[in-house]
């Protein structure tokens, strides 16, 4: 048995007039909690459709467990799926659309008892199995979905934006949920989602996606921390860019001059070279104001904007010739005893080089 | 209607309500009056024509035929219009829009042409005219109604119920006996029911067709040369409007009770196949 639940070798899907996934290679180990994050029309979904079987791939292959899977239709597919609207069958109560896939399977009644029981326990749905479908709420029919997928222990769970349809906070519950869940029954879950937050709060790993590419794909923190593109950093959380060129090299530590700021510090990568242009990608929250000036990386200008957003308050700085930054910080103490800066105060920016991402175009 | 403001509303209202029952109230008063000829003034309450008219088994036997036409092209409508709603909204086929078009074409058509046209057809194969022949010209000219009655109540369920059953490892067979069909089912019954009405009291197309045993309207229409079987006519007339309104009024009921209890936060999809329910009501009687 392999150790992998989805292989995906050089998967190409290629429609009449474009190609929503090209050439990608994916390995997903048995038990992940695997997301495909991008915004819509990366591929994500066509992706996903792909390894449930719906599509089926222009080149390339997708493996099961092992096992090259292209030319099996769903049915016979060892996956099941939880749809973005559910699609939970109207005419069935809850007991017999989550009974659907083993009484397809002809299992003896008692079984069949026995097992929707248990998935409707774990989903925490009890009590509910003659309701129909349209008698429960968006929350309720998200878990009968869950139940419906899960009683036939698939080798991979693949949901498609499931949460999409919830109210926040609604959607924040059921993401702690999922991820419980999913490490209780131990099986491997391929999540599709366009919101980064959701991704990072439940994968194990995430491969981000856009234009039908997979252009990073790692651990939710290393995502974050360390993006190795442009698009990733932009568009998982923000993050300041500021262009530069790269003056030298030494050792874990590069220098960059930025035009207008001056020579900054950021972690170095072997491939880089010397007077190469890059783009450097800094974390609002990584950065700090002082009134003062601190020996690191650091520029200095006036604040433009002041914006409170609750726990946190995001401040624009603009360097005299034009150079803007937004600054994240935490709200420490209550309003009268720290009023934080003022808009048109000058103030230092300053953060450390390890915060400090370089990236080429 | 009794808002201020409006008073040639409520007028025009009635005018219409009038245009429309008024004929019928007098084919209802003419059927109970005693005498032969259809003038004022009336000549007293009477049954017999009714009693007269269940004696006549050449009348009966014109039911009979119409009500086994009706039954055999309802079912041919209802079984070729819901495969292809099903085949137009559920499968990617070449030129379905085109396929639409045509087999809606019968509501376009003049019946007076479709007759001819199916006359020449049945003659070229040298098929006789028979209660047979009826039958498929009434399955042509039913199948726009089932077609559009089913394909308006599938439109109401997301096209990826299928995809789930056979996610969940269902044969198209399987998804098609435990999903599609009870979902269209209430459907299928408004379709096959207007259908019937359709066909039980069609005269156009019916005339052209038909061999040496009449249908009900065929029947009627002969009868019309007797000035005194005349109220027996009318009074007939009046079971036969009962029956098609019942008909079309169970087919409404079903179509909106079915979509009530699955669907009862979708916007109904009995309300699309409304109008053609009311064409159903227009040609009736």
């Amino acid at each position: 048995m392999s150790q992998f639940a989805v292989e995906l070798e050089r998967v190409t899907k290629r429609f009449e007039d474009f190609d929503a996934v090209r050439e990608i290679s994916l390995q997903i180990p048995q038990g992940e909690f695997f997301s495909l994050l991008g915004p819509s029309g990366c591929g994500k979904t066509t992706t996903l459709r792909m390894i449930a079987g719906f599509e089926q791939p222009s080149s390339g292959e997708i493996r099961l467990v092992g096992e090259p899977v292209q030319h099996l239709p769903p049915n016979r597919r060892n996956v099941n799926m939880v749809f973005q609207n559910y699609a939970l069958f109207p005419h069935l109560s809850v007991f017999d659309n989550v009974a659907f896939s083993l009484q397809v399977r002809r299992r003896p009644v008692a079984e069949i008892k026995e097992r929707v029981a248990a998935a409707l326990s774990m989903t925490r749905l009890p009590g509910l199995e003659r309701r129909k479908p349209n008698q429960l709420s968006g929350g309720q029919q998200q878990r009968v979905a869950l139940a419906r997928a899960l009683v036939n222990r698939p080798a991979v769970l693949l949901l498609d934006e499931p949460l999409g349809a919830l109210d926040q906070k609604l959607r924040k519950e059921m993401q702690l949920e999922l991820k419980s869940l999913q490490r209780e029954v131990g099986i491997t879950f391929v999540y599709v989602t366009h919101d980064q937050e959701e991704a990072l709060t439940m994968s194990d790993r995430i491969a981000v996606m856009h234009k039908g590419l997979v252009l990073q794909v790692d651990e939710p923190r290393r995502i974050y921390e360390r993006p190795t593109t442009r698009f990733v950093a932009d568009f998982i959380g923000t993050t300041n860019f500021l262009q530069g060129v790269l003056r030298s090299i030494h050792g874990e530590l590069a220098t960059v001059e930025v035009e207008g700021v001056g020579n900054l510090l950021a972690g170095s990568s072997p491939e880089l070279a010397k007077g190469q242009a890059v783009t450097l990608a800094i974390r609002p929250e990584r950065m700090s104001l002082k009134a003062q000036p601190a020996p690191a990386n650091r520029l200095s200008g006036r604040v433009h904007e002041v914006i409170f957003i609750g726990d946190d308050t995001l401040y624009y700085v603009r360097t005299e010739n034009g150079v803007q930054v937004m600054v994240r910080e935490q709200n420490q103490a209550p309003l009268a005893d720290d009023p934080g800066y003022q808009a048109g105060q000058t103030v230092t920016v300053e953060w450390s080089p390890m915060s400090t991402n370089v990236l080429v175009d | 209607m009794s808002r201020r403001g409006f008073p040639l509303l409520s007028l025009y209202y009635l005018g219409l309500l009038l245009l429309l029952y008024f004929p019928i109230g007098v084919l209802v008063l003419f059927s109970v009056n005693d005498g032969t000829t259809l003038a004022f003034p009336l000549r007293g309450l009477t049954v017999h024509w009714y009693q007269d008219m269940l004696g006549n088994r050449v009348l009966l036997n014109a039911v009979r035929n119409s009500a086994l036409v009706a039954l055999f092209s309802s079912l041919c409508a209802t079984t070729l219009g819901s495969a292809a709603a099903i085949g137009v909204l559920r499968f990617d086929i070449r030129g379905k829009l085109a396929f639409v078009a045509l087999a809606l074409m019968p509501l376009l058509v003049p019946f007076l042409i479709l007759g001819v046209a199916l006359l020449i057809l049945f003659a070229a194969f040298d098929i006789p005219r028979s209660l047979l022949t009826v039958a498929i010209g009434h399955t042509v000219v039913s199948l726009p109604y089932t077609l559009l009655i089913v394909m308006a109540r599938l439109v109401g369920f997301p096209s990826n119920l299928e995809e789930a059953a056979e996610d969940l490892g269902a044969s198209y067979a399987y998804t098609l006996r435990r999903v599609i069909l009870p979902l269209i089912a209430p459907g299928m019954l408004a379709a096959w029911l207007v259908a019937f009405t359709v066909s039980f009291d069609e005269f156009v197309l019916t005339s052209f067709l038909i061999g040496r045993d009449p249908t009900l309207p065929v029947f009627i229409v002969g009868q019309l040369r007797f000035a005194n079987r005349f109220p027996q006519v009318v009074a007939l007339a009046i079971v036969v409007m009962l029956v098609s309104l019942t008909l079309v009024v169970i087919a409404e009921w079903v179509q909106r009770a079915g979509s009530a209890a699955s669907l009862s936060r979708r916007a109904s999809p009995a309300g699309a196949a409304a109008p053609v329910g009311l064409a159903a009501v227009q040609t009736g009687t």
